[in-house]
């Protein structure tokens, strides 16, 4: 490809960026799933709004900034959620990022909050799961899909990952049997998690034994479409100190949108290209990190965030994979909420699992699924498969802040 | 190696009939014309006029250089097929009634990777040629086919399903008798139809031709059909109409005559009674059960012909009210085809030149033989296709009429 049909783009240049210096991340809360609701979106994101004001103990009109994704609240977007739940912010925002709607919430409200342009910011994500939902929203996803992928078998995001799947197995090494190692962990994690969906233990010969459903995607390959919504709040240290809450620090993030347009098929993600930056800016490295939070829709993507997050190389994940344990005790503690593969996958809310779970590891709240001393997390997201691949990555690197102790 | 399709048995009366469903339907306006390209058998895609690069899913301004001159062009449709899977879930009751269904990635040779249905006989990681076809919803679908033609390839059930091959199918040919009529009634039963119905308008004319064809094979059935009378086509539909799975409309009024060279319009009316009203009275008379057996099994009902004229786009003065039935027929097309698409019937319009049978006895060649014209309706059929221009007075009248339609009204008037 020549440079001049090349799109131009690098990795983020980490040393003119500013830290996240003075900014707490804090109260995550989960409206527990269910697998099908007859509530329309607006009472999950409403649901968890309470819950963040109720957690942080703070008045409704405390709150000056809020972040949404959703899918299914359409035809209102943030604007008309406002209206419905009677909040007059002075800054609002309305993230359509899928899986990583989570990291780049936190992105934008960090900044914000920095800036002074709003003091308390409630990120937010959720929907609901009508009968029919799913389907809805498979069909009309994109204009591309729409053109391009829905009329070749309707599968869904199941047909795109199989496609994807089925090159990464041929040309990176990875077996049914490493995806099924990686199920079966988030699976005994989940068993600790009381909003997990999945209540029974999943072993690895019931994991190779599943149906097919899109070859090589089999039964436990696929998340289960659910309504839920989680939530956190953003705010300056100080402000979480006042109100006593136990908070993270933000390290650093990053994000990227159609990251290597010229790949025929989807290999790799945008982590890939910004890894370095992200780490640099951090201040550490992956060998630092006590545990990974992906997004994680089908394990195929596990698989190339532990590559394209620099925690082994490209090619080398069916090393990885054996040689390692993931489990909440385990020797790399991953996925420790179970993640979407045994939680389920509420929409938009799916985006803000890893990071919810995340929070709670890193503010003394993640009970039984409690990875012991963790001091550093890196949570990572990934959404909208547009055409045939996903566009949207980020990840974050946060850190434990102060715990309630400290803070008094 | 695709299993040959196995003769259809006879259908069990008690059995219930699946019925029609189509895949999906919502395409952006822009992708609509990769639906032009598959009507008309072409494989183009939207080239940037300023940077050449090739854009798939179609786009509004180019993905490289963001320029707005996207023309749409042949292009190279050879690539390599990079991931393949088998779907044993559908979201669209469509697919879920044809499960399992093959999909893959294609890299094509002229840049972009595109989702394709993928042929049985393609091998993963090696070459494939792509084809735009037109699937059961009258929308184009990019099927991915072996490199080469393999034996019994146009009998996977998959390619079956974006073409309308007459292949154990039962043909009723509208007007039997006519050069044209016999021509594609021995056209079809070459093809491997299962039978074939020659209508005969006119039972007391002996024609030795028709004798001999009907006399030839057991698959031909002569049946009494007049289309300017409603009665007569509605006693053949009740008699055979559940057993049409292919009509091509071959009857036929042509006769020279514009409008002041004579005073009345008794030619015209009798023009409109065979080649507008008389489709009409067929559409109405067959259309419905062909909509009901459209998911029919391998051998359901696929496809609606009419054979129109290069003229029904450009009327030819000299027959002058001929040319206007046949526009007004073509115009009649559009409605039918809007009316069968919801079971997934295709309309295909055939537009000949000058054919040489009697009443062109004085026209000038080049001329289509009969025979040509029958062999090039059962390729559209094969290939799918839904506008079929044959022989070299049709394709050099269309393109002159993209270049300047008012050229070509004023030379065809002279
Ligand atoms: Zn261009």
């Amino acid at each position: 490809m020549s440079a001049a049909t090349s799109p131009a783009a690098s990795a983020a240049p980490a040393g003119k960026r500013r830290g996240y210096d003075g900014v707490a991340v804090t109260v995550p809360v989960t409206i527990p799933y269910v697998r099908y609701s007859t509530r329309s979106a607006h009472w999950w994101l409403g649901r968890a709004l309470a819950e963040l004001i109720r957690g942080a103990g703070i008045a409704k009109g405390e709150v000056d900034g809020v972040c949404v994704s959703s899918f299914t609240l359409g035809p209102d977007t943030a604007v008309g959620l406002m209206q419905h739940l009677g909040m007059s912010p002075r800054w609002l925002d309305h993230i359509p990022m899928g899986g990583a709607s989570g990291v780049v919430a936190l992105r934008r409200a960090a900044r914000a909050v920095q800036a002074g342009d709003a003091d308390v910011i409630a990120c937010i994500a959720g929907d609901t799961n009508h009968v029919d939902s799913f389907r809805n929203t498979v069909s009309q996803f994109s204009r591309f899909a729409q053109d391009a992928v829905y009329p070749y078998g309707a599968g869904g995001p199941n047909a795109s990952f199989a496609l994807l799947t089925d090159y990464y197995m041929k040309h990176y090494g990875a077996s049914r049997e490493d995806f099924g190692k990686l199920c079966v962990a988030q699976r005994d994690n989940a068993l600790k998690n009381p909003h997990a969906l999945m209540k029974k233990p999943l072993t690895l010969q019931q994991y190779l034994d599943a149906r097919p459903i899109t070859d090589p995607i089999h039964l436990f390959d696929c998340v289960m479409p659910c309504a839920g919504a989680e939530g956190y709040l953003v705010m300056s240290e100080e402000r979480a100190r006042a109100l006593k809450l136990p908070y993270a620090r933000v390290r650093s993030t990053i994000e990227r949108h159609n990251a290597f347009p010229e790949d025929p098929i989807q290999f790799r993600g945008g982590w890939a290209m910004d890894k370095d930056a992200l780490y640099e800016h951090a201040g550490v490295a992956p060998a630092d990190v006590d545990f990974l939070e992906t997004y994680d829709d089908y394990p195929v993507i596990n698989a190339m965030q532990f590559e394209d997050l620099g925690f082994c190389a490209k090619g080398e994940v069916a090393g990885f994979i054996r040689a390692n344990e993931f489990t909440i005790d385990g020797s790399f503690p991953f996925n420790t909420s179970g993640g979407q593969l045994s939680v389920g996958q509420a929409g938009a809310a799916g985006g803000y699992l890893g990071f919810v779970q995340a929070l709670r590891q890193l503010t003394g709240g993640a009970g039984r699924t409690q990875v012991k001393d963790a001091k550093i997390g890196v949570v990572s997201g990934f959404g909208m498969i547009n055409y045939d691949r996903g566009l949207c990555s980020g990840a974050a690197i946060l850190e434990r802040g102060a715990t309630q102790g400290e803070a008094a | 190696m695709t299993e040959p399709l196995v003769k259809p048995k006879k259908k069990n009366p008690v059995l219930r009939t699946r019925l029609a469903t189509l895949p999906p339907v919502p395409r952006s306006r822009t992708a609509l014309g990769l639906t032009r390209a598959a009507a008309e058998g072409v494989f183009e895609m939207q080239v940037c006029a300023d940077c050449g690069t090739v854009q798939y899913p179609p786009r509004e301004v180019c993905g490289s250089c963001l320029s707005e001159h996207l023309a749409w062009k042949p292009v190279d449709n050879r690539g390599e097929l990079i991931a393949t899977t088998t779907l044993r879930h559908s979201n669209d009751l469509y697919f879920r009634e044809r499960l399992p269904w093959r999909v893959g990635t294609v890299k094509m040779a002229a840049g972009p990777s595109v989702v394709a249905h993928v042929h049985e006989d393609c091998a993963e990681g090696g070459s494939v040629r792509l084809t735009l076809k037109l699937d059961r919803s009258g929308q184009a679908v990019l099927h991915a086919l072996p490199e080469k033609d393999t034996p019994n390839m146009n009998d996977a059930p998959q390619l079956r399903e974006s073409t309308c091959d007459p292949k154990f199918r039962r043909v009723l040919v509208t007007d039997g008798k006519s050069a044209t009529g016999m021509a594609v009634a021995k056209a079809m039963l070459e093809a491997g139809a299962n039978a074939v119905f020659l209508g005969d308008a006119s039972t007391w004319k002996t024609v030795p031709a028709f004798d001999k064809l009907v006399a030839s094979d057991p698959r031909l059935q002569v049946v009494e059909l007049d289309v300017t009378d409603t009665d007569s086509v509605d006693r053949l539909a009740a008699s055979i109409g559940g057993k049409v799975e292919i009509l091509v409309n071959t009857a036929d009024y042509l006769r020279d005559g514009g409008i002041l060279n004579r005073k009345d319009v008794n030619l015209a009316r009798d023009a409109m009674e065979v080649n507008v009203l008389g489709l009409m009275r067929l559409a109405q008379a067959f259309g419905p059960g062909m909509c009901f057996r459209a998911a029919d099994g391998s051998n359901n009902a696929v496809a609606w012909v009419n054979i129109l004229s290069i003229h029904a786009h450009a009327a030819l003065p000299a027959r002058g009210a001929w040319s206007a039935s046949k526009a007004a027929a073509l115009s009649l097309s559009h409605t039918l085809r809007a009316e069968l698409r919801g079971a997934g019937v295709r309309v295909m319009n055939v537009f000949p030149g000058p054919v040489d049978e009697e009443w062109e006895q004085l026209t000038p060649p080049p001329k289509i033989a009969p025979s040509g014209l029958a062999k090039a309706i059962v390729k559209g059929l094969q290939d799918g296709v839904e506008d079929l221009y044959v022989g070299d007075i049709a394709e050099e009248l269309r393109t002159r009429l993209r270049e300047n339609h008012k050229a070509v009204e004023r030379e065809l008037g002279q």
